[in-house]
């Protein structure tokens, strides 16, 4: 980024000289290693955007019109629900799989909620508030049988689980590039996969693109076609940064540390009294996401007393999703959330057990 | 006397200059990235330049690859 600041400071693919070049060649690369990251066939086919709602929202409004029947299921968060909601009010058609109160969803459920009109399954990958992953692989699986475009949500997932587009028969995937990515904040996209067929998507932006200058009429290719304006080229080039950490560190090696300190900070947290944690609570069925409630204790004070007196920085609430909180029965005062990423340490874990430890002592 | 030196390879956007680079370069065909000669196109983006002996191993590139591109140049210099 500061590469891109001091050096290049070009905006990519608008005109011909050097910079502007180099600007292009580091959009470039960001697509490749996305691309390469889930199992994109196609760099081309991913649409850079400001963030995973964006990019959802691009892929929502782009695809369904009134009277098509989209799937989704009940522990997905706002940047899915509010759009689904307002399509909804257009015409579109909303079925809504009820997932268990463990947040884990059946995948004949969705099978039995398909019609003659179905058009698109949409789910998180993981869910926000529980770090419980969705059957996606199967659910993938059941959209190829019956024909239908299957969008995940990977803002929990991408940069510390295994996504595999081709595998997983994922058709459009929604990324952000500020979470497990390490990028900066500004950065995310949609992949769009071979079975869908770009010009089905309408674009939320017409603009510039830099090409096909002479027409009054947005290109009909991508990623141009979706990408009207120009990208955040400097937070892609963070973007690719963070790839490429990932890439060096390993990701299965992320997976794996992740994981360790979620079984510890859950086999630690379900053995304090009077507190309860949300979701399954295997962690290898989950991403580094655990919410949990200490009973007696408005979460938002649990939230104020673990920064002001342990340091310790969480998120509490519902978490902009408030079905998947009705879902796990913690609406409307939701959880207390405390989310890991690589960098953190055994210690840590064991110093935000000790705490919420001295909290639960203290209403005891 | 005129003589073919290089041809260029004209694509919709600079994503598909740089995918073409890319592609050249990994299967050891040389090539740069240039303005877009005005003659040829009202364009304001890049081309991809070869040199002119490589143009048909490009083409069989190209045509494995299914790299759309919108066409290709020879420039007389």
């Amino acid at each position: 980024m500061v590469n891109f600041i001091n050096f290049v400071g070009a905006n990519p693919g608008r005109s011909g000289h050097r910079r502007a070049v180099a600007a292009g060649r580091i959009v470039y690369d960001t697509r490749r290693a996305v691309a390469e990251l889930v199992g994109a066939d196609d760099p081309l086919r991913i649409i850079f955007t400001y963030n995973v709602t964006h990019a959802l929202n691009l892929c929502l409004h782009g695809l369904l019109a009134p009277g098509d029947h989209v799937i989704t299921s009940s522990m997905e968060h706002n940047s899915v629900m509010r759009p689904l909601r307002m399509l909804e009010k257009k015409g579109v058609k909303l079925s809504i799989v009820r997932c268990a109160n463990n947040g884990s969803l059946e995948p004949s459920a969705v099978e039995a909620l398909i019609g003659t009109g179905t058009k698109l399954v949409v789910l998180n990958h993981a869910s926000n508030v529980t770090g419980t992953l969705l059957p996606i692989k199967a659910v993938g699986a059941i959209c190829r049988k019956h024909n239908l475009l299957f969008l995940v949500d990977t803002a929990q997932t991408a940069g510390c689980y295994p996504i595999a587009m081709q595998s997983d028969c994922i058709d459009l995937l929604a990324f952000t590039g500020h979470k497990a990515l390490h990028g900066p904040m500004g950065t995310g996209g949609l992949v769009i996969g071979g079975r869908v067929d770009e010009k089905s998507l309408n674009p939320l932006l017409q603009g510039g693109t830099g090409s096909n200058s002479q027409y009054e009429e947005q290109p009909d290719f991508l990623p141009d076609a979706l990408e009207a304006g120009t990208v955040n080229a400097v937070g892609l080039a963070g973007l690719a940064a963070g790839i490429n950490w990932i890439n060096d560190i390993g990701l299965e090696t992320i997976r794996s540390h992740e994981e360790h300190l979620t079984k510890l900070l859950i086999e630690g947290l379900t053995g304090i009294g009077g507190v309860t944690v949300y979701g399954d609570h295997c962690a290898a069925d989950r991403t580094a996401t655990v919410s949990f409630t200490i009973e007696h204790i408005p979460v938002s004070e649990i939230g104020l007393k673990l920064d002001e007196e342990f340091g310790i920085l969480c998120r509490v609430g519902l978490h902009c999703a408030p079905m998947a909180h009705k879902t796990l029965e913690t609406f409307p005062h939701g959880t207390v959330r405390f989310g890991f990423s690589s960098f953190n340490t055994e210690d840590e874990v064991e110093k935000a057990i000790a705490a919420v430890k001295e909290l639960s002592a203290g209403v005891l | 006397m005129k003589s073919t030196s290089s041809t260029v390879i004209l694509v919709c956007s600079t994503s598909y200059a740089l995918h073409i680079e890319k592609t050249l370069k990994d299967s050891g065909i040389p090539c740069t990235l240039i303005p877009v000669p005005r003659h040829l196109s009202s364009d304001c983006g890049v081309c991809v330049r070869i040199a002119s002996h490589c143009k048909a191993k490009t083409i069989k590139m190209l045509e494995t690859t299914k790299i759309p591109f919108e066409g290709i140049f020879d420039l007389i210099q």
